[in-house]
């Protein structure tokens, strides 16, 4: 059984004017349906505005679907007495670190969760500094969040949502606001959840680089999923991200572009050491 | 507009606790009409940088010059200096405010003491050369997409007629659409508007596509100052302080340590496209002029 599985999900923004008269209405979700199995990585890119954070948003209902349905570890997610427990299911981390941090110290804020989830405080102890471990914050514990760097707060809010035990952590560009050491200390962090304690991740983002990672890719345009497959089957086909206004990375753009221009090398090529493999055999 | 910096040095929070030196002996010259990427990790002092150059901070010693002219001398003007060098913030869309985007764009002109009718012209302009479609010019701000709401805060700035536009992160957040029609929008300003402009970035590859000066921040200090060919030379120095080549760059170099003679200086995709298909040619001009040679003395 799937451990997410949606149909036809759909979901529309409704502007409304002063008198409540519909003004305009916008499908962010237009049928969406996914399998997203225990223990995978997942990633789902698409441009701004695609509907990737608003099926980021389905996932511990923030928002409920209009139509279709939505079942999280075998819960109906429009199903009311299911609220909570799905929350607890799917922990999510946001775009901006600094809109996340609650406490004015590392572990308390860790802790904030599983306290207000009425967890005995011998156990948060433990959890806070199991989290704080598998994310490589325990060292910063006793810190102030306001002096670590983007990728350290993420890395904080990322082990909060730990701490309450989550099955699965969905991450909506979680990367978006840093720069390159601390894009790669919050995916490598993420990874290590998914590959050590084998937690279901879904990563949302933008930048191709970090779906190369993940088990499945799903690509969102216009509130469709439009793609899905491996990385190295999405990423074979750049024309067709190109017109979704994605890109791949530099790499598999070159060896696409090598292979218009007739050099024989096989399709699908993600990382520099298949190229220069690929290269090398021709010459 | 010339920019000079001569031994600029910045310490924060001077005789406390928290005393840090963000710039140290910065020397610097910028001619007019350059296109410079100015890069570094988070911390290593390019923001500090940026923010004396149009008078935010003021240098803890050392001396800035604008067009020969110290900029810390008594008469000197230093709002006017702010005209001149425009300062587009990291986010820049935070701070639009006013309740169309025109409105917004002919503040700063308007507070620069200019009327109604010029500030509206101004405004005018810096839309267009910012490319905001001008179906969006009397809506809210906060109607606009993020990319949108990105070149109508840029346009907020060349409304006042910077000569030197200087811009943190443009492209920070941006899905890579948005990314590439911002920096295509910057280099059409710095070509058709001359402008010298400074683009502050984390991004290698964004850098190696536009750029043709880079220099490099690390620890308050300039570590290297060149064309990026130059630059990238140094990708293993450049890891060691956290940053790093263009992915293309590390290709080449693998490359030629397997026993393939491409040119290690690519740094876009288009150069190194380039070399590995004039190598594969040569080869295989190589390889028909032996198999030709065979058949020459076969027959013979």
């Amino acid at each position: 059984m799937n451990f997410i599985e949606a149909r036809k999900l759909v979901y529309e923004y409704i502007r409304r004017d002063e008198d409540d008269n519909v003004e305009g209405i916008l499908t962010a979700l237009d049928g969406v349906n996914l399998d997203i199995k225990q223990g995978e990585f997942v990633a789902v890119l698409g441009h701004n505005g695609s509907g990737k954070s608003t099926l980021a948003k389905h996932l511990n209902v923030l928002l409920q679907a209009g139509e279709g349905t939505l079942r999280i570890d075998g819960k109906d997610a429009r199903d009311q007495q299911y609220l909570w427990e799905i929350r607890k299911i799917a922990g999510m981390v946001f775009q901006n670190p600094d809109n996340q941090m609650v406490a004015s110290v590392v572990e308390e804020d860790v802790a904030f969760g599983p306290e207000n989830l009425g967890v005995p405080s011998g156990e948060i102890h433990s959890r806070v500094e199991n989290s704080l471990k598998s994310t490589g914050m325990l060292s910063w514990r006793k810190h102030s969040p306001n002096k670590l760097s983007g990728g350290q707060k993420q890395r904080v809010a990322i082990a909060g949502v730990m701490a309450m035990e989550p099955k699965c952590i969905v991450l909506d560009e979680p990367t978006a606001m840093l720069d390159p050491n601390g894009r790669k200390e919050v995916l490598d962090a993420v990874e290590r959840l998914n590959r050590e304690k084998g937690m279901t991740v879904i990563l949302i983002t933008h930048y191709m680089e970090e779906v190369i990672r993940a088990h499945k890719v799903y690509v969102m345009d216009h509130g469709k999923v439009v793609m899905q497959g491996s990385p190295r089957e999405i990423f074979s086909k750049v024309d067709t991200l190109k017109s979704y206004g994605l890109d791949v990375p530099q790499i598999t753009l070159l060896a696409h572009e090598l292979r218009k221009a007739g050099v024989m090398i096989p399709e699908g090529i993600l990382t520099g050491q298949e190229l220069v493999e690929a290269l090398c055999q021709l010459y | 507009m010339s920019i000079i910096l001569d031994k600029v040095n910045y310490v924060y929070g001077e005789k406390t606790a928290y005393e840090t030196q963000a710039l140290k002996d910065i020397n610097l010259k910028i001619q007019d009409g350059e296109f410079i990427g100015l890069i570094g990790h988070t911390g290593s002092g390019k923001s500090t940088l940026i923010q004396h150059l149009n008078g935010l901070l003021r240098a803890s010693s050392g001396g800035i010059y604008y067009n020969g002219r110290d900029i810390y001398e008594e008469d000197y003007d230093r709002k006017e200096l702010r005209g001149k060098a425009g300062l587009v913030f990291q986010y820049p869309e935070h701070q639009l405010f006013e309740s169309t985007v025109f409105a917004d764009v002919c503040f700063g002109p308007k507070n620069m003491g200019l009327t109604s009718r010029e500030a509206e012209l101004r405004a005018f302009t810096a839309l267009r050369s910012a490319g905001v479609p001008e179906e969006y010019w009397y809506r809210s701000p906060f109607e606009l997409s993020g990319g949108q709401k990105r070149r109508a805060a840029i346009a907020g700035v060349l409304a006042m007629k910077p000569e030197v536009l200087i811009l943190d992160e443009p492209t920070a957040g941006l899905d890579p659409r948005g990314r590439d029609e911002i920096l295509n929008q910057v280099a059409a300003m710095h070509r058709d508007l001359k402008m010298t402009v400074i683009l502050v970035s984390h991004s290698m590859e964004d850098v190696a596509n536009y750029v043709n000066r880079m220099i490099v921040m690390n620890r308050g200090s300039i570590l290297f100052d060149g064309t990026p060919q130059e630059v990238f030379r140094h990708y293993r120095e450049l890891e060691a302080v956290g940053l790093g080549a263009p992915q293309v760059t590390y290709l080449m170099h693998e490359l030629q340590e397997r026993g393939f003679p491409v040119n290690v200086d690519a740094i876009t995709i288009q150069e190194a496209k380039d070399s590995i298909l004039q190598v594969l040619a040569g080869r295989q001009q190589g390889t028909a002029g032996k198999i030709a040679e065979k058949m020459i003395r076969g027959t013979q």
